[in-house]
């Protein structure tokens, strides 16, 4: 008991997870994303430097890949284990609860059908860059589900941050968990701008 | 005012756990400031459905009839709540009864709520005093912490927490909020601190505090007001802590 690899620790893990490295990488990712508004050479310039970072696989790996993939299978088996009851109790929270768990589900399709047509696509040989993502959202319907992929995955960073901060026992007080739904939200705002600001930069 | 002139109830039954439950619709007459029990002893009065036919008492649980031992949880109106402190006078009608649906359904409206119980045991929810000598007196409580304390020491095990929890169901072993904050309740007190690592050991295993996902609907539904997810909050920080001191270290 308490000792060794406790749920206590796989679920603090999980909930770390998603905050460091998943929503540091998602947040880099946008705010290099925008540099489309700044026009097609920005941006080409922007993904060349990542696309040539030394051990770039090493960092796909431990950066990126590991840890979402933990952070998404745990976390749809543990999405699986709840019961959603928004219909009997309509609290705020509680449909953020409900939210957290639709977006999670909304963000896990999404981000295989993204590395697939992006990521896996420049290892078959597709020329990464400005052109791809201009020939993937010039379809309409690709351009909704961006849309909606991109702004379920902020919500669930967004929202999963104010849980990762009960979750470490670091807001405690409900003062300060008020103050961090605030700034949760501001946050959310503030990504979905970029975000969306960003994917409209390539149609 | 204008009285009502009679009372409708529709409530869920349920002979025993294994078999169907019915609704069964009764129709009781009005006396002014009732509270669900009363509505219930005038059906065992007269146990005659609103059709006219004669049927069987409904069972409920009841003991103390001021909410403070938490027996009659019930749904009422789809809300889990205490049937002696709910008045009829503030209620919609028809009133809808129905058993809590997180516990095994004994009969109609009475349910076993044997895990809370066997939570309270896995939590360790109580203070080890006894010894082969007398102990003496135990540390004094600041009584800024009483303060608070005692309104962790309301809850009456009644289970509207872990009836309107998402993450309390049959296919998770999370315990529930109640539990949790007994933990928090032990550990702060002085004597019950020097067994804490005990109950924080308890609840870092499967089905303990990570369970939570943080709907927070406990808070909103505990008819003692007491500050449930504070005290989860308050134990994932105790949690945390207790993990590095058991890897790295105290």
């Amino acid at each position: 008991m308490g000792q060794g690899l406790t749920e206590n620790f796989w679920r603090k893990l999980h909930s770390l997870s998603g905050v460091i490295p998943v929503g540091v990488f998602l947040t880099f990712h946008l705010f290099l994303n925008y540099s489309a508004t700044w026009g097609e050479a920005s941006y080409n310039a922007a993904s060349s430097f990542m696309m040539n970072l030394p051990f770039k696989i090493v960092l796909e790996l431990f950066v990126i890949f590991i840890p979402l993939a933990f952070h998404a299978f745990y976390g749809v088996y543990l999405a699986l284990k709840s019961k959603n009851n928004v219909n009997r109790y309509h609290f705020f929270r509680n449909w953020s609860f409900f939210f957290q768990r639709l977006t999670g589900f909304i963000a896990f399709f999404f981000v295989i059908w993204h590395v697939w047509e992006t990521r896996v696509q420049v290892t078959f040989g597709s020329e990464a860059g400005f052109s791809m993502m201009h020939d993937i959202v010039s379809n309409p319907i690709s351009l909704i589900l961006y849309l909606i992929g991109i702004v379920s995955a902020v919500y669930h960073f967004t929202n999963g941050l104010w849980t990762f901060l009960i979750t470490w026992g670091i807001t405690v007080s409900p003062q300060s968990q008020k103050t961090f739904q605030y700034i949760s939200i501001g946050a959310f705002i503030l990504l979905s701008f970029i975000g969306i600001r960003a994917i409209f930069a390539f149609v | 005012m204008e009285a009502k002139k009679s009372i409708r109830l529709l409530i869920t039954r349920q002979i025993d756990l294994h078999s169907p439950s019915y609704e069964e619709e009764f129709i009781i007459p009005y006396r002014p400031n009732m509270n669900i029990i009363s509505a219930l002893m005038e059906i065992r009065k007269n146990p005659v459905n609103a059709k006219g036919e004669k049927t069987t008492a409904v069972v409920w649980e009841s003991v103390c009839l001021e909410e403070v031992c938490g027996s009659c949880s019930m749904i009422i109106n789809g809300k889990p709540r205490q049937a002696c402190s709910t008045l009829i006078d503030k209620l919609e009608q028809p009133i809808r009864l129905e058993p809590l649906k997180t516990f095994p359904v004994i009969r109609d409206l009475m349910v076993d709520r044997e895990r809370m119980f066997e939570a309270l045991k896995k939590v360790r929810a109580w203070i080890p005093i006894d010894g082969t000598y007398d102990l003496g007196a135990g540390p004094r409580m600041p009584e800024k912490t009483r303060q608070w304390a005692y309104e962790l020491s309301k809850c009456m095990t009644c289970g509207c927490c872990l009836e309107a929890c998402p993450n309390v169901n049959q296919k998770s072993s999370f315990i529930g909020p109640a539990p949790l904050s007994q933990v928090r309740l032990f550990n702060t007190h002085p004597t019950g601190a020097m067994n804490k690592e005990e109950r924080l050991a308890a609840i870092m295993g499967t089905g303990g505090i990570t369970a939570c996902g943080n709907s927070q609907n406990c808070v909103e539904v505990c008819p003692k007001g007491i500050p449930l997810t504070t005290s989860i909050a308050a134990l994932n920080r105790e949690t945390t802590l207790q993990s590095f001191r058991n890897f790295f270290g105290s």
